[in-house]
């Protein structure tokens, strides 16, 4: 009972990280003065920040009920949602206006938040490509987690800071703690990561 | 009087030209230093100033419905004259319009001080800041564009100030 109990308040903290702020930034009252495409490109960024959450929780086989086959699957579909919804965010935000959105990607921009999104982005396009490869390539799971780890954790920092430093129609607190589950989950799964290789190094 | 806006930005610009000039200082003191000296400098575009900008915007009473105030001041480069009849231009991501939209731009002339004040729609943020436009553009001086920043999106003002540079 105590673990079920257990499992369902996970799921619950998950759904509110991940629920609140959307909600939240589909109140806005800056959503009045924003055209369809510049909405979509606002909430595909938000959701990208959503994913970013639960791709460690996935791969950290932290989420109940999940087996670790299910988890690491939903993994792999997730990252590709997170290039696809990173795509929908970058080119909705050209479409709104083309002048800042070539500013931003030539880091060439006044607004502080954007390279840290831009750099994210890189990361994020480079893992897909990567995972999408790691068969054809050959890589060996040792491999593929010296590759993905240094580009995960640029992922996280760098769509934190962005998120963060922007003042849009996200809500302050609801977007502070999103970030923070983002930060606390990937710290989570990289320390267990850490401690296995600890373990096994140990043993051998 | 002299209102002196403190962003991140002027900061910046700021520090960065002090180490500029200190640097190339010392590397060339009788080289530089009396370009500069007793000299109001001209203001620099700011990165992103001349984004959504639509030359040409029509001289207006107020843009829009109004509600919010755009001021600043025109002053020479070198001697800080006023300069008066100066053709300012401003635009915005109001709650009248987007940044590129027509409705969202307009112009005004600087008074005998070399000030201007335009009433305008609210400014919202847009593209993570709330921020607006300004323009100096008619040839006598050197093109400027601006892009001051709102300390908080709920500001009915906003100030932007230049210092122009004869051609």
């Amino acid at each position: 009972m105590q673990a079920k109990g257990w499992r369902s308040l996970i799921w619950a903290a998950l759904v509110l990280a991940i629920g609140v702020p959307i909600a939240l930034a589909a109140e806005s009252e800056q959503l009045a003065w924003r055209g369809p495409v510049y909405i979509l490109a606002g909430f595909a960024g938000i959701i990208a920040l959503a994913l970013v959450l639960v791709q460690p929780l996935l791969i950290g086989g932290v989420l109940p009920g999940m087996s670790a086959y299910r988890s690491r699957r939903a993994h792999h579909w997730i990252g590709g949602a997170l290039a696809v919804a990173v795509v929908i965010h970058v080119a909705g935000l050209w479409f709104t206006s083309p002048p800042d959105m070539i500013d931003a990607l030539t880091f060439s921009s006044p607004t502080p938040f954007s390279p840290f999104g831009v750099i994210a982005m890189w990361a994020i396009f480079a893992v897909a490509l990567l995972a999408s490869l790691r068969r054809r390539l050959g890589l060996r799971l040792r491999t593929w987690r010296i590759v993905h780890i240094p580009l995960a954790i640029v992922i996280v920092v760098g769509g934190v800071v962005h998120c963060l430093l922007i003042e849009g129609t996200m809500e302050t607190i609801s977007k502070a703690v999103l970030c923070a589950a983002v930060l606390a989950a990937t710290a989570k799964v990289m320390a267990d990561l850490w401690r296995k290789r600890t373990l096994r190094a140990e043993r051998a | 009087m002299t209102i002196v806006v403190i962003s991140r930005r002027n900061l910046l610009a700021a520090g960065g030209s002090v180490l500029a000039t200190g640097l190339l200082a010392s590397g060339a003191p009788g080289l530089l230093l009396p370009v500069r000296a007793g000299g109001l400098a001209p203001t620099e575009s700011m990165t992103g100033g001349a984004n959504n900008y639509r030359k040409g915007a029509p001289i207006v009473e107020r843009i829009g419905k109004g509600g919010f105030w755009m001021s600043g001041t025109v002053r020479r480069a070198g001697d800080g004259a006023p300069l008066a009849g100066q053709r300012i231009q401003i635009w915005a991501h109001t709650v009248e319009g987007q940044e590129h939209e027509p409705q969202s731009h307009g112009a005004t002339l600087t008074d005998k001080d070399g000030a201007f004040r335009l009433e305008m729609p609210q400014i919202i943020p847009i593209f993570g800041q709330p921020h607006g436009h300004l323009a100096y553009d008619s040839g006598e001086f050197k093109t400027v564009f601006l892009r001051p920043i709102m300390r908080s999106a709920k500001d009915t003002s906003l100030e932007a100030h230049f210092v122009l540079q004869p051609v």
